[in-house]
Parts: structure tokens; C-alpha cells; sequence
């Protein structure tokens, strides 16, 4: 007898001569100029720096990292497809295949650092320790279930953006601390390769779900406003437990928590709302700062006098032919 | 006060700054074909940052058609630039190329849509800016 189910439909070729929203040309564009192998960055010049780090510290950034692997195979594997069900251009798919990819990179490139500095017996004891820490399994089990094939498009969106753009923060916090203090700076180097795509990541996805919030009237709007909010509770909540759980040895717990408020306030405004939290709760330590993002001073401000008034001509690429004055 | 000009795209972030200011601003379109403002008076620019990894793409394509223009260039005292710090060094970099082309001071940074520091140092900034600079021109 024939088959009376709906087979899947058939899709439409991909034509990127006809696009719908420019920003998914321009986000590919950007995604694809700055794809990048962990092979790229000479991490052995680090195993000398890293027999330098106590046991402590040595377990911690294990632990830390395989967190961060846990979040990027979640990523790769669950949040970024389930994302491509709901996309309006088929543009749009596109570029989160490549998201979905990168994570998947990224996830690499934490075993990439396992490889080169650390004993397989440590790597196993922090996966193991991964799939056993309540605040990780918590905060992954939040993201999942709105990663429901059944949920809502838009709440999907909050939490993929929640999950690039704060949970990865808590991780990244520890090789910026190592680089300011001039330990492990090539695994950092990695590390800002990956924050650079979770940036990007995060800007579009909460560019997507503001063009979603558009449809909606503004009861439905302050529904999904009100969830945003909640979920980002929730999952401060777990992180300043996590925090505590990781950080308390070293000391650096309080220092983190002023980095987790700042990046929360960013993902918060990677979605289109106002910040949580207050700037006096956002005091991240300079030194944080300037590991992220070195030669940018922190307070660039020349009506007050600080920074520099004219800035000195850098080595940066423009295109001049752009710009025939 | 001296006029302000700025670019924001779809996602708003430098759309929701400039709001926050307060200050009567003109909106340099996304569209290509849509008319360009042509300041005829000093102004300031704020405009958000588009580089790739090697910092190629910084200024918008919309922001530079707006400067081609050489009596608007002639106008310019400054420029405000917002990015994001997970880009490092190439952070708010829009601000260091059009300040060089033009040759205008960066007078601020901010990320994405900007903090209420951020708010109230570029208000005050930019009152007592224009403050000096007509008060010399007279």
C-alpha cells in the first residue's frame, strides 16, 4: 500500500543572490573570514608555564575547560540544529551550520589543550568530575529543555543567546586570569579566538529573535520578556554556585562574579532588553579587561582627559579603495 | 550644542544608545538608496563597529558613503565608536579608522548599548565639548 504520511518536503535551493535579510550575507561573511583550527595556535609553548600552576590550579582549569567542552558540544549538537527547524531564510540555516560547526571546534580544542599538558588520568578524573557536578548538569538541563523541539521558537533563541553569550563566562574568566598574570598565553590566545566567535554567535542569534519579537503583539512580547528575565535568574543562580564551587580555592570567586554580571547584562542586550545588573555591580577587575582585549584602555574617555585624544595610526587592514576622499 | 549623526542597523544596539542620550540625532540609513544626511553644520558621529578577525570591513559601507562626501567630512569634530571587547584589539575599531582618515579625535568607547556610565559620561562629554567649542569660535 502506498505511503499517506507527509514525506518531508522538499526544500528550496539556497540562492545567495536573493537574499531576505542582508545581516545572514554579512554574519556569513564574517563567520567564514574568521574560521580558524586550534592547530593554528602553538599551545606546547605552554607546558612549561602550566608545570609552573599548582595541583590546584592545575585541576581547576581541567575541570574548568571540560566545563566549557560541555557547553559547546550542547551547542554543537543540540542547540544550533534545533535552532535551523525555526529559521525563517534559508540563509539563515546556513550560517547556523556554520555556528554548529564551530562549536564543534571549539569543543576540539579543549581535548587539543588536554593533549598537550595534561595526563590522560587528570583529563578522564575531570570528565568524569563534568558529569557528575550538579551545577553543570543544572544549568545544561535548563538550556535543554528549551531546546525542546516543541518549544517555543523565541524562548529557543533566549537560551541559546544566554548560553553563548553568559555560561561561557564563568569558563573564560580562568585563561584570562592565567594571561594577565603571562601563564598559558598561547591556550589563551585560543581562548579569545573562541570568545571572538561567541561573540558573533551571540549578536545573531539575539538579531533573529528581536526580528521574532517584532511579530508579536506586546502582551506576547512581555511574555517572552518576563521568561527571558526568569531563565537568567535561574541560571545566575546555578552560576554563582558554580563560582563558589570552582573558584573559592583560588580566591577569585567575588572577582568572577562582577565578570558574570557584566556578561550578563551583554547577552541581556544581545536580545534587545536593558540591563540586569547595576554598573557598580560590573566592576570587572582592569586586568580582566585587558587580557580580553588588549591595547583597547578600558575607559577610553578623551572629554574627561584619560586615554588618548588622537589615536596613533595602528597596523590595521582598511580598504582604500572604500574610502576615495 | 553642535548636531549628531549616527548608523545603527537592525539590531538596534546603537539605536537604543543614542535614545538613551536624549539628543536630537540624525539616522544615516541602512538602505543604499535611501537619501544621506548631509550635515551642513559641526557634528558629531557615533557608529558602531563591522570588522572580521583581521579588522578588515570596520566601518560600515553606509557610514562611508555618508563621509565620501567632503563638505559633510569638512563638519566632522569627532566620532563615537561601539563594539564589543571579545573582539580585543579590534575593538570599537571603526572609531580609529575614521578618526585617522578624518583626522577628528575618537572621544569615546562603548559596547553594544552602552552602559548608563557610559550615558552619562557621553552627555556630560559631549555638552561641555560643544560648550568650549563655541565659546572659542566666538
Amino acid at each position: 500500500m502506498k505511503d499517506l504520511t507527509h514525506p518531508r518536503a522538499v526544500p528550496r535551493a539556497v540562492n545567495w543572490n536573493r537574499m531576505q535579510d542582508d545581516k545572514d550575507l554579512e554574519i556569513w561573511n564574517r563567520l567564514t573570514s574568521n574560521f580558524w583550527l586550534p592547530e593554528k595556535v602553538p599551545l606546547s609553548n605552554d607546558i612549561q608555564s602550566w608545570s609552573h600552576l599548582t595541583e590546584d590550579e592545575q585541576r581547576l582549569t581541567i575541570r574548568v575547560f571540560t566545563g566549557l567542552t560541555l557547553l559547546d558540544t550542547i551547542q554543537n549538537t543540540v542547540g544550533a540544529p534545533a535552532l535551523m527547524a525555526d529559521a525563517i531564510t534559508p540563509h539563515e540555516e546556513a550560517v547556523l551550520s556554520n555556528i554548529a560547526f564551530m562549536e564543534a571546534v571549539h569543543a576540539r580544542s579543549y581535548s587539543s589543550i588536554f593533549s598537550t599538558l595534561c595526563s590522560t588520568a587528570e583529563v578522564d578524573e575531570a570528565f568524569r568530575w563534568s558529569e557528575e557536578n550538579a551545577q553543570l548538569q543544572q544549568k545544561s538541563r535548563l538550556i535543554l529543555d528549551e531546546y525542546d523541539a516543541a518549544a517555543n521558537p523565541l524562548h529557543k533563541k533566549v537560551a541559546s543567546v544566554f548560553l553563548e553569550s553568559f555560561l561561557f563566562y564563568s569558563g573564560f574568566y580562568l585563561p584570562m586570569h592565567w594571561s594577565s598574570r603571562a601563564r598559558l598565553t598561547n591556550t589563551a590566545d585560543l581562548i579569545r579566538l573562541i570568545i571572538r566567535d561567541e561573540a558573533v554567535h551571540g549578536y545573531y542569534i539575539g538579531y533573529k529573535f528581536q526580528r521574532g519579537m517584532e511579530r508579536l503583539t506586546g502582551a506576547e512580547r512581555q511574555q517572552i520578556k518576563d521568561f527571558a528575565f526568569a531563565l537568567i535568574f535561574d541560571l545566575y543562580e546555578i552560576e554563582s554556585r558554580y563560582a563558589e564551587n570552582l573558584y573559592d580555592c583560588v580566591g577569585l570567586t567575588e572577582d568572577l562574579k562582577q565578570f558574570l554580571h557584566y556578561n550578563a547584562n551583554k547577552a541581556l542586550q544581545n536580545l534587545g532588553f536593558e540591563s540586569l545588573f547595576p554598573d557598580d555591580l560590573c566592576r570587572v577587575n582592569p586586568a580582566i579587561m585587558a587580557a580580553l582585549s588588549p591595547n583597547a584602555d578600558e575607559n577610553h574617555d578623551f572629554f574627561s582627559g584619560s586615554g588618548s585624544s588622537y589615536v596613533i595610526g595602528k597596523a590595521v587592514a582598511t580598504e582604500d579603495e572604500d574610502w576615495d576622499f | 550644542m553642535g548636531g549628531l549623526v549616527y548608523f545603527s542597523s537592525r539590531s538596534g544596539n546603537t539605536d537604543r544608545f543614542v535614545r538613551a542620550l536624549g539628543l536630537t540625532a540624525d539616522r544615516i540609513p541602512i538602505a543604499p538608496t535611501a537619501p544621506m544626511p548631509a550635515p551642513r553644520a559641526p557634528f558629531v558621529l557615533i557608529t558602531p563597529t563591522y570588522a572580521d578577525g583581521q579588522g578588515r570591513g570596520a566601518v560600515h559601507p553606509q557610514v562611508i558613503r555618508f563621509l565620501n562626501d567632503p563638505d559633510t567630512r569638512a563638519h566632522l569634530r569627532g566620532v563615537i565608536a561601539s563594539g564589543n571587547r571579545n573582539f580585543g584589539a579590534l575593538f570599537a575599531l571603526a572609531g580609529d579608522v575614521i578618526a585617522r582618515k578624518c583626522a577628528v579625535p575618537v572621544f569615546y568607547r562603548f559596547e553594544l548599548a552602552g552602559t548608563p556610565t557610559d550615558i552619562a559620561r557621553v552627555t556630560e562629554g559631549l555638552d561641555r565639548f560643544w560648550k568650549t567649542q563655541f565659546s572659542t569660535a566666538i
